[in-house]
């Protein structure tokens, strides 16, 4: 990969918190994030997204491993970097108090720009970030949503090369969550490199366009969505049901149907390419399953083929 | 000083716009009350008695003066602690400040330059009345905002570590309040039995009084303060840096 377009290029970065107990955050891992594209970091809780998330945002000095951001060292040149990021944490720093119009004035003011430009930028933030009604609103009474588009509207008020969302839609309804996914969408289009966190497969589906598989403080596979899933699991997946009663036994009877099954709590899962064959050889076999579905592959189902475990518990 | 501290500062300054009627209250109204009621009430029970540790002055002009640096002490404490321990939390405005060009240190200096200047503007408030009835000189001013200071950064070093409210009310109890008993703002420290007579000299509010009251070797008092700012400022850095980027 050509260094020169990388705008974060990560070499064995640790991050290791001295504790007491002494625990490895982040275990070595090894990613370029290229201009223009948006880049996910997708795993569990407690797989040290947050943590990457930070040490790319120089606010978590790393332990170990090389991290070169927009071209300068993120240990050395922490101001210069800062700069030139947008930055939306896992929980909102909002100042309830404050309107929302002031949380950008502030924010605005920390980066040294001068107040005309901020009032100016302002309006279309808050357009952007479909908030103009609420400019004078106080943030302590905006719901959930709307905190979360004034962060990122925030966080645009330096015009940034590089935007960072760790986790943007945790806790929104499906609502709020779409009406981001289309904003995110929109900022991509226009040229601003993402970097995000999340652990919901569809969003990383998606908004990215290449993706970071992490799972305990590792990089367990990356790539494309689209590799991802060729490279990992089959085309399609049976998802079959029984009463919980016969599950163990059904799970037996199911051995060796498609190309491979995963046993989950409530559900089997059966790798295939051809959903509909493996139903009717279900069938033949005698089993009744009380709902069967045919559907495609994705990436939760590459995440269970790498580790074992669901992403989302 | 760095450009970026006045961006914090600036923060501050603009809560501080909207909320500065309610702040004014208990910052100089409270401290007056005491003025009135123990200069003038106390005061012509204690002058009738022409008490030789007054050397000849009016309890007023003792009290004034004591009264100033105890509030100031005060400032530095609700300052240095509630809004700085509020800040550094999860979801809190030096969260969000770390994020930016602003590295923790600048964060610490803005909120401390925020911290001088309320301490000067009602500090100033409180000496303008009492030199009305001539009890301060206008110096006090400078002992006022040195101990405001001397309080304020060690107890921001010690508020942005601290990991629940709990421990901050503790700080008030165990340091704030003793000292405000015991170091001659109400009566001369001279009045007190041996030990604590001598222990007085490790109050950092008796150096600050005393300064106020312009009294006493007046340098060892500045250096005293001075001292504790520095060391306080110091520790402060390492506080903020170690909890605002882990
Ligand atoms: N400040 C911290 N001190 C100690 N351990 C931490 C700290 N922050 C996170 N961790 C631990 O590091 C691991 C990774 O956390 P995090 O990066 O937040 O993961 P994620 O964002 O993927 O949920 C977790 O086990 C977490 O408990
Ligand atoms: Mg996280």
């Amino acid at each position: 990969m050509d260094e020169s377009t990388a705008l974060v290029s990560a070499r064995g970065l640790t991050k290791v918190y001295e504790g007491p107990p002494e625990h490895v955050a982040v275990g070595g891992i090894d990613f370029d994030v290229l201009r223009g594209e948006a880049f996910g970091f997708l795993g569990p809780n407690g797989a040290g997204k947050s943590t990457t998330m930070r040490m790319i945002g120089c606010v978590s000095p790393r332990s170990g491993g090389d991290l070169t951001i927009l071209g300068h060292d993120a240990a050395r040149e922490r101001r210069a970097i800062k700069a030139r990021l947008g930055s939306v944490p896992q929980d909102d720093t909002l100042d309830t108090e404050l309107t929302v119009e002031e949380n950008i004035l502030i924010y605005g003011r920390y980066f040294g720009l001068p107040r005309a430009v901020i009032r100016e930028r302002t309006d279309r933030l808050l357009e952007f970030a479909r908030l103009t009604e609420k400019r004078t609103a106080r943030v302590q009474d905006l719901s959930g949503g709307m905190r979360r588009r004034l962060t990122i509207a925030r966080s645009l008020v330096n015009e940034p090369d590089l935007l960072l969302l760790d986790e943007p839609t945790t806790g929104l309804d499906p609502q709020a969550r779409h009406l981001l996914w289309e904003r995110l969408f929109r900022l991509k289009q226009d040229g601003v490199t993402l970097i995000l966190t999340t652990h919901y497969m569809d969003e990383a589906e998606q908004l990215c366009d290449r993706i970071a598989v992490m799972d305990g403080g590792r990089i367990v596979a990356h790539g494309s969505p689209r590799e991802l899933i060729e490279r990992y699991v089959t085309r399609e997946v049976l998802e079959l049901r029984f009463p919980l009663d016969q599950h163990e036994q059904a799970a037996e009877k199911a051995h060796g149907i498609g190309e491979r099954i995963e046993i989950l709590p409530d559900r089997l899962l059966c790798y295939t390419g051809d959903g509909e064959s493996a139903l009717e050889e279900t069938r033949r076999r005698g089993l009744d399953p009380i709902t069967a579905l045919v559907r495609r592959a994705g990436l939760e189902d590459v995440f269970l083929t790498l580790t074992g475990r669901t992403l989302v518990e | 000083m760095s450009l970026p501290a006045f961006h914090e500062f600036g923060y501050w300054w603009h809560r501080y716009r909207r909320t500065w009627r309610g702040t004014a209250v208990i910052s100089i109204a409270n401290p007056l009350l005491f003025v009135t009621a123990l200069g003038f009430g106390l005061g012509r029970l204690v002058d009738e008695r022409n008490s030789a540790y007054l050397h000849g002055g009016s309890y007023l002009a003792f009290i004034g003066p004591g009264l100033l640096a105890a509030s100031a002490m005060q400032m530095g404490f609700i300052h240095g602690s509630g809004p700085v321990f509020q800040s550094a939390r999860t979801g809190g405005n030096f969260r969000a400040a770390v994020t930016t060009p602003m590295e923790p240190s600048d964060i610490f200096t803005g909120h401390l330059l925020f911290t001088a200047f309320r301490a000067t503007l009602d500090s100033a408030a409180i000496l303008l009345v009492l030199l009305i009835f001539r009890a301060a000189s206008p110096g006090a001013l400078a002992g006022a905002v040195l101990t405001a200071l001397a309080f304020a950064t060690p107890i921001s070093a010690y508020a942005v570590t601290a990991d629940r409210p709990a421990k901050l009310s503790a700080v008030f109890r165990f340091v704030i309040m003793p000292l405000y008993m015991f170091s001659g703002t109400f009566f001369p420290a001279e009045q007190l039995p041996d030990p604590l007579r001598t222990l007085v000299w490790l109050s950092p509010l008796w150096h600050g009084t005393e300064l106020c009251r312009g009294s006493g070797p007046i340098l060892v008092h500045v250096l005293v303060l001075l001292a504790l700012i520095v060391a306080g400022y110091l520790a402060g850095r390492r506080a903020y840096t170690g909890r605002l980027t882990a």
